[in-house]
């Protein structure tokens, strides 16, 4: 690039929408360790005159539940998500049986439907296998739902392994499982780490099929959330705090695991 | 292709996967036009052959006139306020600025919370309360002077739905961003030096050269926001709960069918959000599939 001072400027549309993504960020911290006196709807943008832990505490007492129903949710079904994606990815990338290419888009259909469209038969499938209003439905659903992504995520990533590596481990004899347990799946660690994160935030930030799934001893997060949300009872500043508690999980993921959380979003447009 | 022990195991692997999706996505799709076909309306399941009632009493309902309107207004709004916010933040964070790396990560935070919590946050953020009980944007806006710019957000009449995109737009713009740029980097610098030897201004070569190019990524994330825009009910619902001036087809179906028991209209609408959506992603799906067969 040539243009040389002159693009200092370029900084002011940047600061502009640094305000613009921060500003729910700071209303929900700021709130949140506000002490009960101060807070106020008509001081809403002030800082806190301390760190204040009262709104914080006071939400997890109310959310503590919900959370451990979420962890309970998203860890086993982001695991199963990602061993099954693996196996899928791998046959299809390189193991194709006759029809594979075939079924593949069928496969990718599923990640695009509206859930609107299945939830009935969902609802009913789970009471009469008796596992409606639990987490185990719940998690069955999200590796059900999940099995798309994740087979594309692998099954794209295995594309890419060169061929010779699987001839070579034909040639000292091993087999197609010895060859993903030895070869692939040691190359696809980065993959793992991908897909584990997505399915682990998808479930997470679900909303849908908790509300519809489970009932209120077992809700997940983002159902207790939105209740507290539309109580009368909570006051405002619980709330952010609340909403901040949901939100910590999935934004240290993000901040800490950012690479591979990008590489699952941009799997989710098909063009990996 | 040939038939071996191996492809044999092969299949047998996927087997459960593919019989999962079988029945959780194409069975249960079946089941639901089934539905949509009947007469349930109550607790106990009732199959009785109702045709395609339930399609026309929708067509004539005033309440889905209202959810078909304001599907329009938030997908126009949405999907063309994330691809032109992405597209503008993509070039400004192309000119390789130092700092580059902290504002993509800033701008892409929003993808990583769930539209509960970014909902919860917004409506206090667009509390329309006037006068003394001004708080949220409006009460920043007096603050600032900006009187002008002070409204009702989602409680302005007819139009609430608009107010919905502008917390959407903050958690997408991101992701069509990081699209964006990704084409960007993948457009070479020679194309850009000769452009402009021949003369070419920096906005010349972005709009005759750059945007062409980029076109195929315009293409799939309208596909991806269209989507995602058609199936829009966790955000409306942390916002502003379930009130008919902000329905939408998603919400229309879940009271019907969990609040009311209407089980075969809700059915009814699930299935053509369906439709809506396979117009947008089968074309779509069919071309990644083929591009992907010719490389």
């Amino acid at each position: 690039m040539i243009l040389s001072r002159s693009r200092y400027w370029l900084y002011l549309p940047l600061g502009l929408m640094t305000v613009f993504y921060l500003l729910p960020l700071y209303i929900m911290l700021s709130t949140g360790f506000k002490s009960f006196a101060e807070v106020d709807l008509q001081s809403m943008w002030t800082l806190p005159t301390g760190l204040h832990f009262e709104n914080f505490r006071e939400a997890y007492v109310q959310l503590a539940p919900s959370l451990v129903n979420s962890l309970r949710l998203v860890v086993p079904a982001a695991i199963i998500s990602a061993i099954l994606g693996s196996l899928n990815g791998y046959v299809l990338a390189k193991w194709k049986f006759p029809g594979a290419d075939i079924i593949f888009p069928f496969i990718l259909f599923g990640m695009f439907i509206p859930y609107q469209s299945i939830l009935i038969p969902l609802v009913q499938f789970m009471r009469a296998i008796d596992l409606y209003g639990g987490i185990p439905g719940l998690v069955l659903t999200h590796v059900i739902y999940g099995l798309p992504i994740t087979t594309l995520t692998f099954r794209n990533y295995y594309a890419t392994v060169p061929n010779e590596l699987i001839e070579a481990a034909r040639v000292d004899g091993a087999g197609m499982l010895r060859t993903y347990w030895n070869v692939l799946l040691p190359l696809s660690i980065p993959s793992f780490v991908v897909v584990l994160i997505w399915q682990f935030t998808s479930a997470w930030n679900d909303f849908l099929f908790a509300v519809v799934l489970t009932n209120p001893q077992n809700w997940p997060i983002t159902v207790a959330l939105n209740n507290m949300a539309g109580s009368q009872i909570i006051a405002w500043n619980v709330q952010m705090a609340g909403a901040f508690l949901a939100a910590v999980p999935t934004l240290l993921v993000y901040i800490f695991l950012g690479r591979y959380f990008l590489r699952g979003l941009m799997a989710g447009a098909l063009k990996g | 292709m040939r038939f071996t022990r191996e492809t044999a195991l092969g299949a047998a692997m996927v087997a459960p996967s593919i019989l999962a999706l079988l029945i959780f996505v194409y069975g249960f799709i079946a089941w639901s036009g089934r539905v949509s076909l009947s007469n349930w309306r109550g607790l106990t399941p009732n199959y009785e052959w109702a045709g395609f009632s339930n399609y026309t009493n929708l067509f004539s309902d005033q309440r889905f006139y209202i959810d078909v309107r304001n599907t329009v207004i938030f997908t126009v709004l949405f999907v063309g306020g994330s691809l032109l916010l992405g597209l503008t933040l993509a070039i400004l964070l192309d000119q390789r600025l130092s700092g580059e790396s902290f504002f993509r990560s800033l701008f892409l935070f929003p993808m990583a919370i769930s539209f509960i919590v970014t909902g919860v946050v917004w409506r206090w953020l667009m509390n329309p309360a006037p006068g003394s009980r001004m708080t949220g944007l409006n009460l920043l806006f007096d603050r600032l002077g900006l009187d002008f710019l002070i409204n009702q957000w989602h409680a302005t009449p007819q139009w609430g739905i608009a107010a919905i995109a502008i917390p959407a737009i903050w958690q997408m713009s991101g992701y069509t961003m990081a699209l964006y740029l990704g084409g960007l980097r993948s457009i070479s610098d020679d194309l850009r030096e000769a452009a402009r030897m021949d003369g070419a201004s920096e906005i010349q070569i972005y709009r005759h050269i750059i945007l062409p190019l980029l076109s195929p990524i315009t293409l799939s994330a309208m596909i991806i926001l269209g989507h995602i825009s058609l199936k829009v009910f966790d955000l409306i619902v942390a916002i502003a709960g379930k009130q008919l001036p902000l329905d939408v087809p998603a919400i229309y179906m879940w009271t019907t069918t969990f609040d009311g028991q209407f089980y075969s209209r809700g059915a009814t609408i699930g299935i053509l959000l369906l439709l809506s959506v396979a117009v947008l992603v089968i074309p779509y799906l069919a071309y990644t599939m083929r591009t992907e067969a010719e490389i």
